[in-house]
């Protein structure tokens, strides 16, 4: 039994309407409802999984009409291909679990019920994201996965860091999405489609990706590449890649179930997972050898960079979920890396990994700070190893996975075929050493995340009263500890299924043990390196120094503050700001003011004048008109005295006068 | 001089005097019997045309005089019913004092 | 007959003249009566004696009784006399001239007049004719003179009368 393409809308349609449902009712029972919903979602993807993998090479598609416009209509599609079909599968299954997980811990929340309608809402869109078919579709649910963290970033908005971050979070993957959208404008004007694959007709098929490649534009670019490069901007706000990765950690500030699943496992994968899609619209200029640039060396470097950075500033951190959060940034470049150097099974590999483990470091951490009362500085956790037992040994797997421990982890495997990957890129080795370096400072912070926290004595109140949590929050532990062990299998260089599934034309290359040893070896190092300083000597006080920190304060003190990036966009980005809206505000107040307030005068004026004519000229007319009826009406009302003599006086002068003219005038 | 003249003369005496009376005079009554006096002189001068004017034959000036004559009593009536009303308003019929029609 | 005229027109005048200067109302009332008498024999002398007669009922008979009438009824006490004013005077004064003017334009143009010479006897004018002419040349005109005499005497009643109603203290 599989599911037929054309319901395949039916798995974000789930978990869409337990949050419609949320928004009406406050009742505790959306929780389940989701959690069911999730289920049954899952259950759906297993069955489209099922279907994709009968023919892995087939992109099935359901395209329809949206609505008519001007002289064809908007068309919005399905997809389903093995990528579709494994990311589904995995954001369902986590998504399952970390809502497990939720109902433990917000249990106490009073916005319980509207937390779950949030995180289906987020459900709903992710995986409409997923089954998209078509750019624009795929940007209406990218856009509404940008909400959905917003809001639940912001949830405990009572609190201004979280208000701050969730704003944060929604500003700065908002200056991605512009590029992105520049991108698909751009890319509708030249294509005059959106659907990925149409029959011939979509924008990832043969003909109009020849069509892009084939334009250059002023600047030496090929069409395709700049158009590439603008939805890459997409992916770099959404997966929080250097420069735009600011936003990641302090997203940190919302509940963790929600730091696990939008945070860790799923939307910030889903920059890599908008590449993988339009991984053939991206390499279209591979073989192009006159360009300046290639789009995929663009996002290799981006990677490249992001993932040593963030391995190098989560070294400094103290902050449990920020040291996950700037993990996260790291490995979200590694698979940016994996892509760029033209291996998009090895990203899409290390992404279902890095979910399955992430999410389960991420939830063992919610474990530690639901159980230690909200504690998240791992200086004041310390010597959880024995009262959480549970979560020690599931988060010691995910801690294990993440760095790379050989042969039984899954994020070995990933991260070893992504090393392989750059390390057969022909363009430049710089990637793969910048790689290396983030294996050992992986294994490094992860050692000494789990030793501060697990290890030694509780250095505070919150510590030392932790007890383990209840089955509804170490059974999803437990479940995806297996899961982060097994997962790995899937790719391995010996029997690289998964590999094959995304990719048909998947040749698995034996050779680069050499580089599997050393990689084995560097992992070995940072481990060590982190237990002989973390370890050895296990942290006493929440106020003793670090030991990097005393060995090297001024550096710790720089990547402590993140490198400086917030200040950097403050005194940048925020100046120019401010500099830009002072200006807009100058110009707003007295040029376009001035011209306003000149106009207005202006009718002042005019209106004064008529004024002014109006009463010394009309009025004054009217008025001396009224005046002289006045005055020769009281001039008449004085010569009626009511003197009867006067009045025969007069008769009697009138008849005089008239007999004098008569007698003169003479009437024969 | 002729009769004819000798009658003007008369008529427009007396109408002198009665315009006089009418001007001169402050009591109501004697304004009133002034004014009766004019149109007496205009009757002489109808009843001398008549008897010494060009046409003959035709009563005209008699008959003229005749309504003038029922004017005058009629006129004479409503005057006289005025200054008793007067009267009674301001107790007195000194004409120069009612001017409560003033404007 | 001119002497007749003459005696005639000094009756009417003289008396006229009296009765205007007197101050007795009485008196002026008598003389006037005297004078509208003498009007009563110019018409006689002049051949219409039905005016006459006329001129006898109206002015001799009826006139004079309702003035007599009112100025018994509007009578003021001997102390209501009041001196002679400043204003009477100037009045006076502004009468004289004025009849005085007219007086003299009329009479100069009576006097100065020519006027077609006309038979010396007199029209002859019946009280038969005169009623035929009443009745039938204008018989409209004497309609409307009984009308008039009929409004004259009820409007004189209304305003003579007293409103008790209205206004009870004014009750004489």
């Amino acid at each position: 039994m599989t599911l037929p393409v054309q319901l395949l809308w039916l798995i974000p349609a789930l978990p869409l309407l337990v949050a419609g449902i949320g928004a009406l009712t406050r009742h505790r029972g959306v929780a389940l409802a989701a959690i069911f919903a999730m289920a049954g979602s899952f259950a759906l993807s297993c069955l489209a999984l099922a279907g994709a993998l009968q023919d892995p090479s087939v992109h099935a598609t359901y395209n329809f009409a949206w609505f008519d416009l001007g002289h064809g209509a908007l068309r919005l599609g399905f997809l389903l291909d093995p990528l579709t079909a494994l990311m589904t599968t995995m954001v369902t299954f986590v998504g399952t679990l970390i809502f497990i997980f939720s109902l433990g811990y917000m249990k106490e929340d009073k916005n319980f019920s509207r937390f779950f309608c949030f995180l289906s809402l987020f459900a709903a869109a992710m995986l409409g994201l997923l089954v998209a078919n078509s750019l624009l579709l795929l940007f209406v649910c990218w856009e509404l996965v940008g909400l959905a963290s917003y809001l639940l970033i912001g949830f405990w908005f009572h609190k201004p860091s979280a208000a701050a971050a969730a704003k944060k979070a929604f500003i700065t993957t908002r200056i991605g999405d512009l590029g992105f959208l520049l991108g698909l404008l751009w890319l509708a004007d030249s294509t005059g489609s959106l659907l990925f694959y149409d029959g011939g007709q979509g924008v990832l098929e043969a003909t109009a990706l020849a069509s892009l490649s084939g334009q250059t534009l002023a600047c030496g670019l090929a069409l395709s590449t700049a158009i590439g490069l603008l939805i890459f901007c997409g992916a770099v706000g959404k997966s929080g890649q250097f420069p735009l990765h600011v936003w990641l950690p302090d997203a940190m500030e919302g509940p963790t179930p929600v730091s696990a699943l939008i945070h860790a496992a799923t939307m910030v994968a889903a920059g890599v997972f908008l590449v993988a899609r339009v991984y053939p619209l991206m390499s279209a200029d591979a073989l192009l050898a006159a360009v300046p640039v290639h789009a995929l060396t663009v996002v290799a470097f981006i990677g490249a960079i992001t993932a040593l950075m963030g391995a190098l500033i989560a070294c400094a951190q103290n902050d449990i979920k920020r040291i996950l959060a700037f993990s996260t940034v790291s490995q979200l470049g590694y698979m940016m890396l994996a892509l760029g150097v033209g291996s998009s099974t090895a990203a899409i590999f290390h992404l279902l990994t890095h979910a399955f483990f992430k999410a389960l470091l991420f939830l063992g951490a919610g474990s530690v700070i639901h159980a230690a009362h909200h504690e998240q500085d791992i200086r004041q956790l310390g010597g959880l190893r024995t009262k959480m037992k549970v979560t020690f040994a599931t988060f010691a797997i995910g801690m294990m996975a993440l760095s790379g421990v050989p042969f039984l982890f899954s994020g070995f495997w990933s991260k070893e075929a992504i090393l392989h990957a750059a390390h057969e890129w022909d363009v430049s080795h710089l990637p793969l050493y910048a790689g290396l370096c983030a294996v050992v400072l992986t294994a490094f912070y992860m050692t000494r995340l789990v030793a501060e926290t697990f290890f030694g004595k509780p250095r505070s109140h919150g510590a030392e009263h932790a007890h383990e949590n209840s089955a509804v929050m170490t059974a999803p532990l437990v479940i995806l500890a297996v899961c982060a062990v097994l997962l790995g299998f899937l790719g391995t260089p010996y029997w690289p299924w998964l590999q094959k599934t995304l990719d048909p034309h998947y040749e698995a290359t034996h050779g680069g043990l050499g580089l599997m040893l050393l990689s084995i070896g560097l992992v070995g190092a940072g481990l060590g390196l982190g237990w002989a300083l973390y370890g050895r000597k296990l942290r006493t006080t929440a106020a003793a120094r670090d030991p990097l920190d005393t060995a090297a304060p001024a550096v710790m003190a720089v990547l402590a503050d993140r490198l400086g990036f917030d200040e950097l966009y403050a005194a940048t980005v925020g100046r120019l700001n401010s500099a830009t809206a002072a200006f807009a505000d100058f110009l707003d107040r007295y040029v376009i003011g001035g011209l306003v307030t000149f106009l207005a005068q202006l009718g002042i004026f005019s209106g004064g004048v008529n004024r002014q004519v109006d009463e010394a000229n009309l009025n004054g007319g009217f008025d001396a008109v009224s005046e002289s009826v006045r005055g020769s009406g009281l001039f008449y009302s004085r010569k009626q005295t009511g003197e009867t003599h006067g009045y025969l006086r007069v008769v009697a002068v009138a008849f005089v006068l008239l007999a004098l003219v008569l007698a003169l005038g003479g009437v024969r | 001089m002729t009769p004819l003249h000798l009658c003007l003369l008369i008529s427009t005496a007396l109408f002198c005097i009665g315009l006089f009376g009418a001007l001169a005079r402050s009591n109501t009554i004697l304004v009133l019997l002034g004014i009766e006096l004019m149109l007496n002189a205009a009757n002489i001068n109808f009843i001398a045309f008549w008897r010494y004017g060009p046409s003959h034959g035709a009563a005209n000036g008699m008959i003229f005089v005749l309504f003038s004559i029922a004017v005058a009593a009629a006129e004479a009536a409503v005057g006289l019913a005025l200054i008793i009303a007067v009267y009674r308003h301001q107790k007195n019929i000194r004409l120069q004092e009612a001017t409560v029609l003033k404007g | 007959m001119i002497v007749a005229l003459i005696i005639i027109g000094v009756l009417i005048l003289g008396s006229a003249a009296a009765a205007m200067l007197r101050r007795n109302l009485i008196h002026s009332a008598l003389l006037l009566v005297a004078s509208w008498t003498g009007v009563a024999a110019f018409y006689l002398w002049a051949g219409a004696e039905f005016l006459a007669f006329a001129q006898i009922l109206v002015y001799a008979g009826a006139i004079s009784m309702v003035v007599l009438f009112a100025v018994l009824l509007t009578r003021q006490s001997r102390d209501a006399e009041l001196p002679v004013e400043p204003a009477t005077v100037t009045r006076t004064a502004s009468a004289f001239a004025v009849t005085a003017s007219l007086a003299a334009v009329i009479g100069a143009a009576v006097s100065t007049a020519r006027f077609p010479a006309s038979a010396a006897e007199a029209p002859s004018a019946t009280v038969k004719e005169i009623g035929l002419d009443l009745m039938q040349e204008h018989g409209a005109a004497l309609l409307i003179v009984g009308i008039i005499l009929t409004v004259a005497l009820i409007g004189a009643t209304v305003i003579a009368s007293t409103d008790k109603k209205r206004d009870p203290e004014d009750a004489p």
